[in-house]
């Protein structure tokens, strides 16, 4: 079976992706304390990009996707600084308010299309981003929002602690990629692909395609709205230049490079580009050049992105073995 | 029909048949009212006025660019008309958006091959099935699918059956060759549960073979109480199919009536200019 069609993971499918979860589980009893923190930056990312590409199903290559996790760290960092809130709360809440914050973007933008909706959804996003700059009170101004409380003890774990958020991030992560499994394997998911491959066609079997868009958008906000409040809980501070059109354009390079017609291109993309951003801090000046130079020439050679070139080892695989072929 | 098959006898029977319906007539379950569409100076219809009543098979027919497309993107709610009405079933739909003339029964299919060439045959039909797919986001993300699931997947699978495309069901439809393509384009209509199904130019591209097929598939379909507009270039199937036909020519409707009348019309025959024999248009 191909990693493109429509049925779920069964069976042998499943063993290595119960390896890849052993593996993390017991990774950090393994290695240094710094590695920790970069692994569940990986989490934090991988999120990120899961939730881009659920909207990105819908063709909707917004450009405020980063500023949605911005407004989950500022909404989640606030309310537990300055209203109280326990932090296990609060990040589900600012995954409410980036949810919020994408519907009201994108619901003035419906009309537009192609470009004009990619375009005027920076402007958009840039609005708000400026307006974290622009008000010190009360989000601080460029020096963003320190001093927020650090997650609680619970049950005698303290999770303030590296490895006990390690895994709190890593239980995170995959629930919402269950979720966002599930979502691809539904009947929604599938209507969510018929509006980017056929958008009359799709209307014309009576697909609601604004009110599709907007729940595509909604629930890729809410999950990164709950990326932003894992950042934020971590760091102990929110700062402003963590969500600027840079972020905006790993986030674009991480879900090309990987990949977005399968549910696991944008994980391999996350894997193997953040992978190399990490291995590149010697080489930190050229780290731009390398990274734009990267997502042209797989736009222009390997179009599908990593994940279409193991699509098509597959397929191949399956010729040879005259296995029946599945969706390519 | 009769007992008789000379064209004669038939023509007779058509006549009174449509004679009857007009009088007693059941109720038009389409009706058009001076439906005018401007692209900018151009009109590709202008005042069309078309009744048609349930349980018709209606050929549309007219030259190249005489509005027929246009009129079914009207119709089907893709594209806002410039002036006139449109009631089905009683009801007024012009200006509704197209995803809710669907869920009222009234479905289209395209003259260009649409479908969704990444998803297998199944695919294609389970996702068309959307209006009576009814699950919450609640249920997606946490419930239990299982069963509305099978029954799509059954359902899905019955409208392939019905369309002889069991055979192919895990086939990607882009690998499809052209004819079952068409006949997958009409399978994700049908998903639809429609009440009218405008099918347009659905014999586009085939080869006699494949014509033939859908031919009997269009009865088929006919047969299920689905009312059928058709527009269709090959004259002979459209003579074959339809027992009254509209034509269209530069946006307006040029006559109507039934295949023995429009074969001989002068002002078809001019419409499609230079051509003696109107049923060797749209031959291949
Ligand atoms: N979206 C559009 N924008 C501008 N002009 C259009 C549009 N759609 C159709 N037209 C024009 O309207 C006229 C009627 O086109 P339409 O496609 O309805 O013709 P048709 O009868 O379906 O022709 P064919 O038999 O070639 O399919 C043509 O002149 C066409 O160029
Ligand atoms: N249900 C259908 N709808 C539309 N087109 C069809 C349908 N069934 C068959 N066709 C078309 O008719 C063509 C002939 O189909 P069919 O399977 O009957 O082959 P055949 O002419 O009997 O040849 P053979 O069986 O020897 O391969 C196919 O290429 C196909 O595109
Ligand atoms: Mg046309
Ligand atoms: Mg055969």
């Amino acid at each position: 079976m191909s990693l493109h069609s429509g049925k779920r993971l069964k069976g042998w499918a499943l063993v290595p992706l119960a390896g890849g979860i052993l593996g993390l589980c017991v990774l950090p009893f393994f290695v240094r304390a710094y590695l920790i923190e970069v692994v569940m930056m990986y989490f934090i990312y991988i999120i990120l990009a899961q939730s881009y590409r659920l909207i990105v199903t819908v063709h909707d290559w917004q450009l405020y996707h980063v500023v949605l996790y911005g407004v989950g760290a500022y909404t989640s960092g606030m309310l537990a600084k300055s209203a109280g809130v326990p932090v296990f709360f609060a990040i589900p809440l600012g995954g409410l308010m980036a949810a919020l914050v994408g519907v009201a973007i994108t619901t003035p933008l419906l009309r537009t299309k192609g470009w004009g909706f990619y375009i005027a959804t920076y402007g958009l996003a840039e609005l708000i981003r400026l307006s974290w700059l622009k008000f010190r009170n009360p989000f601080g101004g460029s020096t963003g929002i320190i001093d927020i409380p650090w997650p609680p003890v619970v049950a005698g774990i303290d999770f303030s602690e590296g490895v006990p958020y390690y895994f709190f991030s890593l239980g995170v992560m995959l629930l919402v990629l269950y979720f966002l499994y599930r979502i691809e394997k539904s009947h929604l998911g599938d209507s969510f692909k018929a509006i980017s491959m056929d958008p009359d066609l799709a209307a014309s079997t009576g697909i609601h395609i604004p009110r599709h868009r907007l729940m595509a958008c909604a629930i890729g906000g809410f999950f990164a709205g709950i990326a932003g409040g894992l950042l934020v809980h971590r760091l102990g501070a929110v700062d402003p230049k963590l969500f600027n059109l840079v972020t905006m354009l790993y986030l674009l390079i991480w879900v090309v490079v990987g990949g977005t017609k399968t549910f696991w291109g944008p994980i391999i993309g996350v894997s193997v580009m953040h992978t190399l951003f990490e291995l590149s801090r010697p080489l930190i000046q050229v780290r731009p050049l390398f990274f734009g130079l990267s997502m042209t020439l797989v736009l222009i050679f390997m179009p599908g992105g990593i994940e279409g070139v193991l699509l098509k080892v597959v397929a191949r695989w399956q010729k040879r073995n005259r296995l029946p072929t599945a969706e390519t | 029909m009769g007992a008789c098959d000379c064209a004669g006898c038939q023509d007779a029977l058509l006549a009174l048949w449509i004679d009857k319906m007009g009088e007693t007539g059941p109720v038009a379950i389409l009706e058009v009212k001076g439906l005018s569409k401007y692209f900018g100076g151009l009109a590709a219809l202008k005042d069309v006025h078309l009744t048609v009543r349930e349980g018709e098979i209606r050929g549309i027919i007219g030259p190249n660019g005489a509005g027929k497309t246009t009129l079914f993107n009207v119709i089907s709610g893709m594209y806002r008309p410039s002036a006139g009405e449109i009631f089905y079933a009683g009801r007024r739909i012009d200006g509704l958006p197209a995803n809710k003339i669907a869920a009222l029964g009234l479905v289209r299919t395209f003259q260009r091959t649409a479908l969704y060439h990444e998803f297998t045959v199944l695919r294609n039909v389970t996702v068309a099935r959307h209006l009576h797919v009814r699950e919450s986001l609640f249920q997606v993300i946490a419930g239990n699918l299982k069963q509305k699931e099978r029954e799509n997947t059954e359902k899905a699978l019955e409208i392939i059956e019905f369309m002889g495309l069991k055979h192919l069901v895990d086939e990607v439809a882009v690998n499809l060759p052209h004819g079952y393509q068409r006949a997958l384009g009409v399978a994700i209509a049908l998903a639809c549960e429609p009440k009218v199904l405008l099918l347009d130019e659905p014999l586009t591209g085939m080869t006699p073979t494949e014509k033939g097929h859908m031919i009997d598939l269009i009865r088929k379909v006919h047969g299920k109480d689905i009312t059928i507009l058709i527009v269709e270039h090959d004259m002979r199937s459209v003579m074959e199919l339809c027992e009254y036909i509209s034509v269209l020519d530069f946006g307006t409707l040029l006559v109507e009536g039934p295949p023995a009348e429009i074969q001989n019309n002068e002002d078809v025959i001019r419409a499609y200019l230079g051509t003696e024999d109107i049923l060797t248009v749209g031959q291949s």
